[in-house]
């Protein structure tokens, strides 16, 4: 007969990731960095998102792109384009970054560039919209992108991704036209779980709402300097 | 297949508290909590556990996992409600946005339940 016993651990199984993630948003802050994590399904936009982005901010910032959803090196070289270091980083099959994979793009930042001159980077999420919700990487904020083609149940089945978003991006209005999308319900569906988001619809292609997600990412910037000044 | 990381960060952390060990223990059964409101499948940890536990000192170790389900609290009504998740997460008496999770969103070792050899009661 033996007697059993019980170690209560009590433990998060994300323990590691998180330790990790809160390790990389210190080296952001002692840098002065501010770090925007963009997730969202294959192809909602996010690289396209960040080509406009890049284009209308590099004259104002100093910015850096930490690529995970890397395909091809074609994508990486699209917003190189730009003058703007694009840190890739090997995420081998995996269906979200964690922290510990963004790590290593900071080494590189910290190694190749000089990071107290940077003031933001954007880590670009491997394109799924369930994990990379419960995996943080050291951001600030959480960006969500929602193309129109998606539909507007998305937000109910996929809920943790839209309930984690700081800011939501509904992207290709410039399709909706041609769809039978309900903006209104999408926008009542995410509400449902997330009321105090910031919701813009923007177009990459026309340009439309890019003024008023510019404008959230210069606010996200100052927050982040002022924080640095404190 | 996130279940695969999640499990490999649950193996170590079993395995810290294995060699932390004065005498080693023998390792009846790991207990988890995953909540319904978290991106974690149970039957895919399951799978991934008897995968990667393989030829290891977990090899046949029972993984217990209980699932606790959605809880939301609404604050205007001031009581809690289940959300049906896919459908609606909203307060079905005063339609209020879910703000406030109580239950669903655990993800943890909760304890390891073990023996020790010549341990005689």
């Amino acid at each position: 007969m033996h007697q059993t016993f019980n170690a209560a651990l009590e433990l998060n199984l994300l323990h590691a990731n998180q330790e990790g993630a809160d390790h990389n948003r210190a080296h952001f802050d002692q840098w002065g960095i501010r770090c925007l994590n963009l997730m969202s399904s294959p192809g909602a936009g996010k690289t396209a998102l960040l080509e406009r982005t890049l284009a209308a901010l590099q004259q104002e910032l100093k910015i850096v792109v930490i690529e995970g959803d890397m395909t091809t090196e074609l994508d990486a070289d699209r917003l190189r384009q730009y003058g703007v270091p694009v840190i890739a980083i090997n995420t081998g099959r995996s269906c979200h970054l964690d922290s510990q994979m963004v790590s290593g793009g900071i080494h590189t930042l910290a190694r190749d560039y000089d990071p107290q001159s940077v003031d933001l980077v954007f880590v670009e999420n491997v394109g799924n919209l369930v994990c990379p919700a419960e995996f943080e990487v050291g951001e600030h904020a959480k960006v969500a992108l929602l193309s129109v083609t998606e539909g507007e149940d998305k937000p109910l089945k996929y809920p943790l991704m839209f309930q984690e978003a700081d800011c939501l991006l509904i992207t290709k209005m410039d399709l909706a036209p041609y769809l039978d999308l309900d903006l209104a319900q999408l926008e009542a569906n995410v509400r449902q779980m997330n009321p105090h988001v910031t919701l813009i619809p923007v177009s990459a292609k026309t340009g439309a709402g890019l003024d008023l997600w510019l404008d959230w990412v210069r606010s996200q910037v100052q927050q982040g300097a002022a924080l640095a000044m404190a | 297949m996130h279940e695969t990381d999640m499990t490999k960060a649950l193996i170590m952390t079993v395995r810290d508290w294995y060699v932390s060990q004065p005498d080693p223990p023998t390792i009846e059964a790991i207990h988890l909590v995953v909540g319904q409101f978290t991106c974690v499948e149970p039957a895919g940890l399951a799978f991934a556990f008897k995968a990667q536990t393989h030829k290891t000192f977990l090899e046949g170790v029972p993984l217990v996992i209980r699932e606790t389900p959605l809880i939301a609290f609404c604050g205007p009504c001031d009581r809690p409600y289940h959300p049906q998740i896919g459908l609606q997460y909203t307060c079905p008496t005063c339609g209020g946005a879910m703000e406030d999770i109580r239950s669903g969103r655990e993800l943890k070792i909760e304890r390891i339940e073990y023996s020790l050899e010549g341990a005689k009661v």
